[in-house]
């Protein structure tokens, strides 16, 4: 039987290598939290979203900026309107900027591609991004494809 | 009272079940914070985390391991090899890091307690420090409870390190994955609340439950030899048993 101090740094010990383990698992395997640091929003309306999720991430020039936070459908014009949840460090993106629904690869996730413009107004938390282009379907693609026309014209 | 003698097939285990959270509510109220106390439950921490600690590592170690062979092997053919990182981790970190640890802690740990507290019933050691007029729900039960919920989050953090470690091992050293594809592919898809924060809010209650499931089924197991051993038993199966089904129940409501 050890004796009572023995036990008590053993015990100690062990709680510190839990503190640790969690330390290092929370920085070198997570994404650290890096955008809870701060974020704000801003909306985008698309006619078609294709598969975006929320969480799903917003890129500028393959850069990550920020997140999609919420999707919802909007009553009265039947857009997609998706809210984007861009860390504070971007906080100089041009009013005249462009969202676009892209995939990673051909079979990649979906993800929101921002593209500058080059006003010198700048984008404002609740600000919604005018320029928006929606989400390439890969079936509709076909289909054009295949039936040769667009759907507009039967000549 | 005793529930398990009484009532019929079909009403005795609701009458265990509610015993139980009768059992546990008790405990709960005569909880009492003193120095006494906190250095008892640092003492029950050793017994039921320290001495846990080989089991979890060599687990966690293999199960790292053989998750990262397996997982590389199938998604090789899907030319996806450099994901295997974003499949341990997940993996690891939602499900099989909490629930693992839990059903390795009942068996290590969760025993040695139920076969304590049995014995220290079928010797009467219950009674006598009644009769001391020490609280046996304050100096046994109590400590114990504790020591579980402290325990296993720390366990379930060192079973995922150990693992990311056989992963490592594995997809770097012997698979030669570049180890920044490794790591970026692991930061990129885990999120730190939902993902890593989720699993360990599954290690809390596991914790509490498997060390709640040890201390009822001692406390309430019939004093003789044959009766620990059953007790003993039981603990194992209902730990797993309700681990695993409150993993499905925790799960569906994080997702």
């Amino acid at each position: 039987m050890r004796s009572s101090h023995q036990i008590e740094f053993a015990a100690g010990v062990f709680l510190l290598l839990g503190i640790a383990a969690l330390v290092f698992l929370a920085i070198q395997a997570t994404n650290g939290g890096s955008f809870s640091s701060g974020s704000y929003r801003l909306t985008a309306e698309f006619a078609n979203i294709g598969s975006l999720k929320p969480r799903a991430p917003v890129n500028l020039g393959g850069v990550r900026i920020g997140s999609v936070d919420s999707i919802e459908l909007d009553p009265i014009s039947f857009n997609a309107r998706v809210t984007l949840a861009i860390n504070t460090e971007y906080d100089q993106l041009p009013d005249d900027s462009s969202a676009a629904i892209l995939t990673s690869g051909l079979l990649g996730d979906q993800y929101v591609g921002i593209e500058p413009g080059g006003s010198p107004e700048i984008l404002q938390d609740g600000d919604k991004v005018l320029i928006t282009s929606s989400a390439v379907v890969l079936e509709q693609l076909i289909n054009r494809y295949l039936i040769g026309n667009t759907g507009e014209d039967e000549s | 009272m005793d529930p398990q003698s009484s009532g019929s097939r079909l009403t005795r285990p609701i009458a265990r079940l509610g015993h139980a959270v009768v059992f546990l509510l008790t405990a709960l109220g005569r909880m009492r914070f003193t120095s006494l106390q906190l250095g008892e439950v640092l003492r029950q921490t050793y017994f039921v985390g320290v001495r846990s600690l080989i089991i979890i590592i060599t687990c966690g170690f293999f199960v790292g391991l053989v998750l990262t062979l397996q997982t590389y092997d199938t998604l090789t053919r899907f030319g996806a090899g450099d994901a295997v990182s974003t499949v341990l981790s997940l993996s690891l970190f939602r499900e099989l890091g909490p629930v693992l640890t839990a059903i390795l802690f009942a068996g290590r740990a969760g025993t040695s307690m139920t076969a304590e507290i049995g014995l220290m019933k079928a010797t009467e050691q219950l009674d006598a420090l009644d009769l001391m007029a020490i609280d046996p729900m304050e100096r046994i039960v109590q400590p114990r409870l504790l020591a579980g919920l402290i325990a296993v989050p720390v366990l379930t953090l060192i079973f995922n390190m150990t693992a990311l470690l056989g992963g490592v091992v594995f997809g770097i050293f012997m698979m030669g994955i570049d180890s920044n594809v490794f790591w970026g592919n692991m930061q990129n898809s885990v999120e730190l609340g939902r993902d890593f924060g989720g699993g360990m809010i599954k290690a809390v209650v596991f914790g509490f439950l498997a060390s709640w499931l040890a201390v009822y089924y001692g406390w309430t197991c019939k004093p003789t030899g044959e009766g620990v051993a059953l007790a003993t038993t039981q603990t194992v199966i209902a730990t797993a048993i309700t681990v695993l089904l409150l993993d499905f129940v925790l799960t569906a409501m994080m997702l």
